[in-house]
């Protein structure tokens, strides 16, 4: 089995509005080295072992769980070792 | 003329659009639950407003792998009207039906309250009953309106006179006032603000049901002999 990491952000450019008012909180609490704070989507899929992990991935990542249009994404495959 | 509105899983306004078509209009409407649809049957097609599928993952991107959409696709592709407003417009975003896509209002607030739009492009089969630049108010409800598409998408749109309503005080940050745009053919309409929430007086504005009556006055024109 595997586990795959996907990370899903907000292009670069396009505004966000939930990272800006996190930032903002963040320099409220006294943290004002923070200058921008940009949030997105962590998402864990368990696959089967398989020959094509990788492009049925990247499929998956276009066709649904980002949208090519605000977001990129970025993933990593892991063994899951089993005790 | 008959209407299908189609519903989903979380499809609130379903009933809004159910009652403006055939109350306020007085045309025919079937409420279609979407794994049942044959969108076939019927001569315009709106998608309602809601929260299909709990807004999971993105607005509307779970209802837009469901099936129906190859069916929505193949009749868009024969000139049928499609409207989709709120939900509905983030579905066919979602689709591809629409270019761009929605992101977070940028108050990250869920607004709910009147807008006025302009009728930006009044020659599209939805806004013929409308002057350019008339200037209309309709209700907006949602937390993500904020429309985004890149500058060479903005560019199209502009050119192909893709923009039918503009915000007149833009509420959710949305590029260019963006409040609704129409496909390329001219046939597919996505839009934030409700106009089946506008469609008697009783309830605040009529402004909303023109646009009914737009569709209805072309389909006829198209189709109906003699009329």
């Amino acid at each position: 089995m595997k586990k795959v990491l996907i990370y899903i952000t907000l292009k670069e450019g396009v505004l966000d509005p939930q990272g800006k008012t996190v930032q903002h909180s963040l320099n409220t609490l006294g943290y004002e080295t923070v200058r921008e704070v940009r949030v997105g989507k962590y998402m864990e899929l368990l696959m089967e072992d398989d020959a094509s992990i990788e492009s049925q991935v990247e499929e998956m990542c276009e066709k649904l769980l980002a949208n090519p249009v605000i977001e990129n994404y970025t993933y990593t495959i892991e063994e899951v070792v089993t005790l | 003329m008959k209407f299908a509105v189609v519903v989903f899983p979380g499809s609130n306004c379903d009933r809004d659009m159910y009652h403006a078509v055939t109350d306020a209009l007085g045309e025919e409407a079937e409420l279609v639950w979407y794994q049942h649809a044959n969108l076939a049957d019927y001569d315009a097609i709106l998608l309602p407003g809601g929260f299909s599928y709990g807004d999971y993952l993105r607005s509307g991107a779970i209802a837009s792998t469901s099936d129906i959409v190859l069916q929505l696709k193949e009749q868009a592709s024969k000139g049928k009207p499609v409207l989709g407003v709120c939900n509905g417009f983030q579905i066919l975003l979602e689709s591809g039906l629409l270019p761009g896509a929605m992101l977070r209002n940028k108050n990250l607030k869920f607004m709910c309250h009147h807008e006025d739009l302009r009728v930006v492009n009044s020659h599209s089969m939805f806004t013929t009953a409308y002057a350019d630049d008339e200037i209309i108010s309709i209700p907006i409800a949602h937390g993500e309106g904020n429309y985004y598409c890149d500058a060479e998408t903005l560019e199209k749109l502009e050119k192909n006179n893709q923009i039918i309503f503009k915000y007149e005080n833009n509420p959710n940050g949305s590029v260019q006032d963006i409040a609704g745009i129409i496909n390329k053919e001219g046939n597919v309409l996505g839009m934030m603000p409700h106009p089946e929430r506008a469609a008697e007086t009783l309830l605040g504005s009529a402004d909303g049901l023109k646009l009914f009556q737009s569709i209805v006055e072309n389909w006829r024109k198209a189709y109906v002999t003699g009329a």
